[in-house]
This record gives C-alpha cells, sequence and structure tokens, in this order.
C-alpha cells in the first residue's frame, strides 16, 4: 500500500436548480478516520461518490484536491451497504474480484491471509447464498482488504446488520483498516463517535465539524464519553430537522 | 407430482371428455371433428408414420434452436461491445420483426429449396429476435451497485462484461431460451406447410387434403407433445445447471 493521503473537498453542488450544499469544505486526514454523519438526503452519499468519481444526479462545482497532488483514481477502495457479491461466484472468487476485473494476477496466497483475518477460511468455496448478511458483509470488508487501497470509502456499509453482528464487524473494520484515510457515511451518531477521529456533520445545507474524541479508536460500547457525544450529536441532528 | 403437471393433465383430461361429449350430442360428421376416440385409434394405426416425421421436425426444432439463440447472444454481445453495431443493426433488427415471418416462408423455401435448411432458417428467424433482446436487456440492466464497484476497481470493459454483465443477464437470457423453445416449433412447421416432403407440418396438410381428419389431428397432438416436451425438458435443465443464478 502506498503512503494513505489527505483528501480535501471544497465546492457547492446543486441537484435540479435546489441547493444540496455549499461554501462546503472537508477535511479527510491522512491515515485518520472521518465520519460525514447527517440524516437521510442530506447529500452525505452523494459527497462520498464524488470523491470516488462515481455517477451523481447533482452538479458539482468545486474541486478535490489530495495533500500529494496526485489523483485518486486507482487508489480508492469502496464498500458500499450492499455487499455487493457476485451471487454466482465463490467467496473467494468474490473477494479477488478486483484483480480479475483489471487482468492482474491472482493474488491467492494474499487471498488466503485475509480470508483468515475475516474469519471465513472455511467459507473460501461456498456461494454467497450460503452466508449470513454479517457473512456476507465481511466478504464484501475482505475483498475490499485485498485491495489494499490508501483511501477507504465506506458508504453505510454496516447499516443493513443486525447490532450485534454490526458492533463486530466495526471492530474488525477499524482493526484491518488502521492507518489508511478512511471516510465513512453513516447516518449512526453512535458509530461515528465509536470509530471516528474526525466527525462531520451534513445538514440543511451546511457542514459543521464535531469536537471528537481522544483517540484509541474503536471505543468501548460502554465508553461513557463517546455515549455522552453519541447522545449530543443526536440531539444536534434532532434540532436542525 | 408438481402441481404444474397435475393442473395440466386435470385440464387436458377435461377437454377431452367435453369435445367427446360434444361429438356424441351433436352428431358432427368424422371429416369435421373425428371423436378423440378415433384420433386415438389413428395415432395408434399411424404410430410409425407419425413418429418418423416427428424426428423431422425435431430434428429441425434443435437445430433451429442451437443456431438461433448462438445468434442471437452473439448479436446481444456485440451490441454491449460496440455501439455502432447497435446503432445501425438495432433498427434492422427491430424493422424486421415488423415483417410476418409467414411472409417469408415462401421466399425462403425458392432460395433455400425443399429440404431441412429453409425449415431450421425460419425456426432461426422466429426465435432469433426473442433470444437477441431479452439477453440485450439483461446485459444493459445490470445493478449499478456492481458498475459502481467495478469502476472504482479500474475493471478493464471486456472483463467487467464477461465477469459481471453477462452472468448477471443469465435469468433473463434463459427467459430468453424458453420463449425460443416455445416459438420454434413454430417456425418449422410454417416452413413445412409452404414446402416440403416431411415433417409434421406436411403430415397435416397431407391428412387434411385426403380428408383423414383423425390423422391430422393425431399429428396435431403429437406436435403439441413434442413442443410441450421440449419446453419442459429445458425448463428442468436451466433449473439444474443455472442453480446459482436467479433462475426465472
Amino acid at each position: 500500500m502506498s503512503k494513505s493521503p489527505e483528501i480535501l473537498v471544497k465546492g457547492h453542488a446543486h441537484l435540479g436548480g435546489k441547493k444540496l450544499f455549499e461554501h462546503l469544505e472537508l477535511r479527510v486526514k491522512a491515515g485518520e478516520w472521518t465520519a460525514l454523519l447527517g440524516p437521510s438526503g442530506s447529500g452525505k452519499s452523494t459527497l462520498l461518490r464524488l470523491i470516488a468519481g462515481l455517477a451523481t444526479a447533482v452538479e458539482f462545482d468545486g474541486q478535490i484536491q489530495t495533500d500529494d497532488a496526485q489523483s485518486l483514481m486507482g487508489r480508492i477502495g469502496y464498500m458500499a451497504q450492499q455487499d455487493l457479491l457476485l451471487e454466482w461466484a465463490k467467496i473467494s472468487d468474490n473477494i479477488i474480484l478486483g484483480s480479475r476485473l483489471r487482468g492482474a494476477a491472482n493474488p491467492s496466497e494474499k487471498c488466503d491471509k485475509i480470508i483468515r483475518a475475516v474469519g471465513l477460511s472455511d467459507k473460501a468455496d461456498k456461494l454467497p447464498s450460503e452466508l449470513s448478511g454479517g457473512q456476507r458483509q465481511r466478504v464484501a470488508l475482505a475483498r475490499t482488504l485485498l485491495e489494499d487501497k490508501p483511501v477507504i470509502l465506506l458508504d453505510e456499509p454496516f447499516s443493513a446488520l443486525d447490532a450485534r453482528t454490526r458492533a463486530d464487524m466495526q471492530d474488525l473494520a477499524a482493526s484491518q483498516l488502521a492507518g489508511r484515510t478512511v471516510l465513512l457515511v453513516t447516518h449512526d451518531p453512535g458509530e461515528a463517535v465509536r470509530l471516528c477521529q474526525n466527525i462531520y456533520l451534513l445538514q440543511n445545507e451546511k457542514l459543521v465539524k464535531a469536537q471528537p474524541l481522544e483517540p484509541p479508536f474503536p471505543k468501548k460500547l460502554d465508553d461513557s464519553k463517546a455515549l455522552a457525544l453519541q447522545a449530543k450529536l443526536l440531539i444536534q441532528i434532532r434540532a436542525g430537522a | 407430482m408438481n402441481s404444474a403437471i397435475r393442473s395440466g393433465i386435470a385440464a387436458m383430461l377435461g377437454l377431452i371428455i367435453l369435445w367427446q361429449i360434444i361429438v356424441s350430442l351433436t352428431g358432427v360428421p368424422r371429416f369435421i371433428l373425428p371423436s378423440p376416440y378415433l384420433v386415438g385409434v389413428s395415432f395408434i394405426e399411424n404410430r410409425g408414420l407419425i413418429f418418423e416425421h416427428m424426428l423431422v421436425t425435431l430434428t429441425e426444432v434443435i437445430f433451429g434452436l442451437i443456431i438461433g439463440i448462438a445468434l442471437g447472444m452473439i448479436t446481444a454481445l456485440q451490441f454491449e461491445i460496440s455501439p455502432t453495431a447497435k446503432f445501425f443493426l438495432k433498427p434492422v433488427l427491430i424493422f424486421s420483426q415488423a415483417i410476418p415471418v409467414f411472409a417469408l416462408a415462401p421466399v425462403l423455401t425458392l432460395w433455400l429449396g425443399y429440404g431441412m435448411i429453409s425449415k431450421v432458417t425460419m425456426a432461426v428467424l422466429i426465435i432469433y429476435f426473442p433470444v437477441t433482446s431479452a439477453f440485450h436487456d439483461g446485459l444493459t440492466r445490470t445493478p449499478q451497485g456492481l458498475l459502481d464497484l467495478s469502476k472504482v476497481m479500474q475493471a478493464k470493459p471486456l472483463r467487467l462484461l464477461f465477469l459481471i454483465k453477462l452472468p448477471a443477464a443469465v435469468p433473463n437470457l434463459l427467459s430468453g431460451i424458453r420463449l425460443a423453445a416455445v416459438y420454434a416449433p413454430i417456425g418449422a412447421v410454417i416452413g413445412e406447410w409452404v414446402g416440403s416432403s416431411q415433417g409434421l407440418g406436411y403430415l397435416m396438410l397431407l391428412a387434411n387434403g385426403r380428408v383423414k381428419t383423425d390423422l391430422m389431428f393425431a399429428a396435431l397432438f403429437t406436435l403439441g407433445f413434442m413442443s410441450m416436451s421440449l419446453y419442459g425438458l429445458i425448463t428442468i435443465w436451466i433449473k439444474l445447471a443455472f442453480k446459482r443464478f436467479d433462475t426465472p
């Protein structure tokens, strides 16, 4: 993996004549987790898609820069809310999808190591339909890890999981993605507080930076400071609605 | 037993009984509408003849299916690979559907002769469009999430097509193939009607001309049975061979 860059997004976005956000300045710090928190429809996923270079319905007027002045193309790993597994392909083939799509060499040794790290060694030859929701999302994480990119964009990847599996996945992701520049889009203040050193709240066309907690991360589930910040953020979100 | 098969058999038996009652009550002459019993007798008496002609039609249908499905798949893939090919060929393909295949049959017989080739061509023509259309529809409807993921992963276009778009379109292709299994016998029989000396279509025309209406019905039911069996076998094959896909 190359060095993780810092990403700076500045600008305005409109959706069919309506403002989505303006005078936005989002700084995704190098090698740290940054949360982009906000209610549904606030434009947080759009912002992530803009960084990923994916198509959006908005007109964006601004810049997306990195501190090393290099393009983000080919330096991004992406996880969405759906696991996006190929139903017809074995788990191991799903995990090495990136290199297959690029026609690169088969990274089988690295793949075995990652499958073990996410606890799916016995599932490599199964089909996705034979796995539970949590296991499927682990495969998606393994697929992202194998890509070994310095920037990771997470678009509510744990929101469809049950509470226990979600907490497990948060811990796993935090340990496996440490040291990378991670942007986590979420509507869950608890998740943002547990995992992220930097928290932004996108609401009513504005981006506000919240006062984050001190490391280490992830926070324990019963961390009193984390619970207090979670409550404070939720109150802030409700007040802005 | 599968409930669809059971209801099919029950409906068939009901129709045969109704048919027998109508024939008995109205006393309609046997050259207009023979009773199911007479049709059954004719079938048994002429089983060798019917079987021989069925084999001819079945061969035409199978060749038609194989060639038609292959051409349809190649065309759909070509549309997806080359926008230019799609731009020029899609209107031609749609226009070709505006001409009824019935109208083409005499010309095909004139060009390709009375043999098997003109019948196979008819079957190919009739199934080419549904297969192309269903498969191409599937190729253009890959879930957006998968396309996003491939873009972030910097997929090469042809690898994206063969690793994601094509497998994601398999359920659509299979729907097209099942439709083709129903249409192909129609093409073959139309071809036989226009000009042939073999096949169930030919046998039906021959029996009709000689007022052997019972034989005509026997041939007609054999054709129906053959088409249904083909459809059933293809459906079973799809269910077994494509389990991991979301099959129709």
